[in-house]
């Protein structure tokens, strides 16, 4: 840890002489930014950043070292998306980036600028619940429900995506969320209802 | 997470003179495994120079083979049309890796380019020449079930942990790279390194350069087989893999490739094997006599001694199972 404090303590001073010399110079040093096409997160500490999340565009402010899952909990407060492990073993984080179910917890959230992301609070229309949702909670896909969201959403993209053909094309697919309680059989259940349902995701 | 500064770019060239003007700078891709080591302190790097807009996405077939783009996503790549065709031992390698999720975030640059997933190298506590030369290889007479048996040095017996790799190496592919003085190109077998004496060296990338993509030569291997042994049925990394590809005309073997993953520090090529193979009937005579070579020159120690015996195993089965396909 020490070595850490004393790592950030240079890093910050360096960050600031950077950003008082640039301020005296600023507008130069901006424009020439632009021509680069960089943007410059060292002038700042924190980095503009734009994107969508369940339909609503956002506009915020975050530290390059923020990943998309701590700003979907703590600045957005969207506490659906879990944390599991943060590592990305586990899926409890997994939401939609354009479509594509991801890690949250691996992905820089500056890395989204633009994107638009989907997590577990963004299925549902109104009181209406997605088809994966309803399936969940008819075959009891969860006991404790922790890793829940991230199942969700990935089984979402495996019906979408073609990957539901038979149980072990599910179980092959869906081997990037971990449930501890074991509730597999039903999980594998629920899909497998939602592709024979045929409804459109 | 330490903090760090952060910028993106739309250019190779902007890339390339970003991360050549900072020794501490690091490309960064899909971020699965880069994200990870930070997190855990493994790397701190002082600047993330983010690369995807970067147009190296493609995927596209020319006269000579197919051109992948170095940003193109593990899974596009195993989804493609071409790649499943054509190319269907790379496909079934990346399906073989890492998760759903994983592979949509991956790319195939990226996969190049993740670092070993040797315990001792990811906990920061322990000993390790990879993260921090001259500390010692915790591996070497520790917990190694998991490590290498082929081209180990004294300094670190670790793993490259790629599926891709493997089949990449086993197809003949080509890394093309950019960097501060032009364009280059190396073969894949000659991309990533044994650790020698340095093992914080993965790969021969010079200072500043980024891969951009990877090309396939066309072939006519029309048997080929992934097979990966590890401890669970999915979502694990390999104790031993095998990419095997042959052509064969009747039951006549005209050309063999074969690369194995999770017995060293790159992918392995088992260069010996194949020209054993050519001219020779694909039977199960042919396919044990193959195994029996196969692992030669592997050297243990002592948690991974079954590798020998597995290794074996796996080649005489990867060859079986890829001429049952039809």
């Amino acid at each position: 840890m020490y070595t850490q404090n004393k790592n950030e303590s240079r890093r910050d001073f360096l960050k600031k002489s950077t950003a008082l010399a640039a301020l005296s110079i600023a507008s130069p040093v901006l424009a020439k930014a632009a021509d680069n096409d960089e943007k410059i997160a060292a002038l700042f500490e924190k980095m503009p950043l734009r994107l969508e999340v369940n339909g609503v565009a956002h506009s915020l402010s975050v530290e390059p070292r923020v990943t998309l899952l701590d700003l979907l909990r703590e600045q957005l407060h969207l506490m659906g998306t879990k944390k599991g492990c943060d590592h990305g073993q586990c899926g409890a984080c997994t939401v939609h980036v354009d479509g594509k179910n991801i890690n949250s917890c691996l992905s820089l959230a500056v890395m989204n600028e633009g994107k638009k992301i989907t997590t577990i609070e963004g299925l549902a229309k109104g009181d209406k619940l997605h088809p994966m949702q309803e399936a969940f909670i008819k075959h009891d896909g969860f006991q404790c429900g922790y890793c829940t969201p991230g199942q969700i959403m990935s089984a979402v993209c495996c019906v979408k995506e073609g990957h539901a053909n038979s149980a072990d094309e599910i179980r092959e697919y869906m081997s990037g969320n971990i449930c501890r309680c074991g509730a597999y059989p039903n999980i594998v259940d629920a899909i497998m209802e939602v592709k024979q349902g045929g409804q459109s995701l | 997470m330490i903090n760090f500064d952060y910028i993106r770019t739309s250019t190779a060239k902007a890339a390339v003179d970003a991360k050549n003007k900072n020794a501490f700078s690091q490309f960064i891709a899909g971020g699965t495994n880069l994200v990870d080591l930070m997190k855990r302190g493994v790397t701190a790097p002082e600047k993330i120079i983010d690369i995807n807009n970067l147009p190296l996405k493609q995927i596209s077939a020319d006269t000579k083979g197919i051109m992948i783009g170095a940003l193109a996503l593990n899974s596009d790549v195993a989804e493609n049309a071409i790649i499943k065709s054509k190319y269907p031992l790379l496909a079934a390698a990346l399906n073989a890796g890492a998760s759903a999720q994983l592979r949509n975030m991956a790319t195939v640059g990226g996969n190049m380019m993740q670092r070993t997933r040797c315990s001792y190298f990811y906990d920061i506590t322990m000993p390790c020449n990879k993260r921090e030369p001259g500390t010692g290889c915790g591996a070497l007479q520790g917990q190694n079930r998991m490590h290498a048996v082929f081209g180990t040095s004294e300094k670190c017996i670790a793993v490259h942990p790629s599926d891709m790799c493997v089949a990449l190496a086993a197809l003949d592919a080509t890394v093309h790279i950019s960097g501060p003085k032009g364009d280059r190109k190396i073969s894949f077998t000659d991309f990533h390194r044994l650790p020698g004496d340095t093992p914080e060296l993965d790969n021969n990338l010079q200072k500043g350069e980024l891969i951009t993509g990877v090309h396939i030569p066309s072939n006519a291997f029309n048997k080929t087989h992934y097979l990966k042994i590890r401890d669970r049925a999915s979502y694990a990394f390999a104790l031993v893999s095998v990419a095997a590809a042959l052509e064969l005309s009747g039951n006549t073997i005209n050309n063999a490739r074969l690369a194995m993953g999770g017995v060293a520090h790159k992918p392995w090529r088992l260069t010996a094997v194949e020209k054993f193979l050519v001219g020779k009937p694909a039977t199960k005579e042919t396919f044990a006599a193959a195994a029996a070579m196969a692992m030669d020159s592997a050297v243990t120690f002592g948690q991974n001694n079954f590798k020998i015996k597995m290794g074996k195993a796996a080649v005489s089965e990867a060859l079986q199972q890829a001429t049952q396909k039809i």
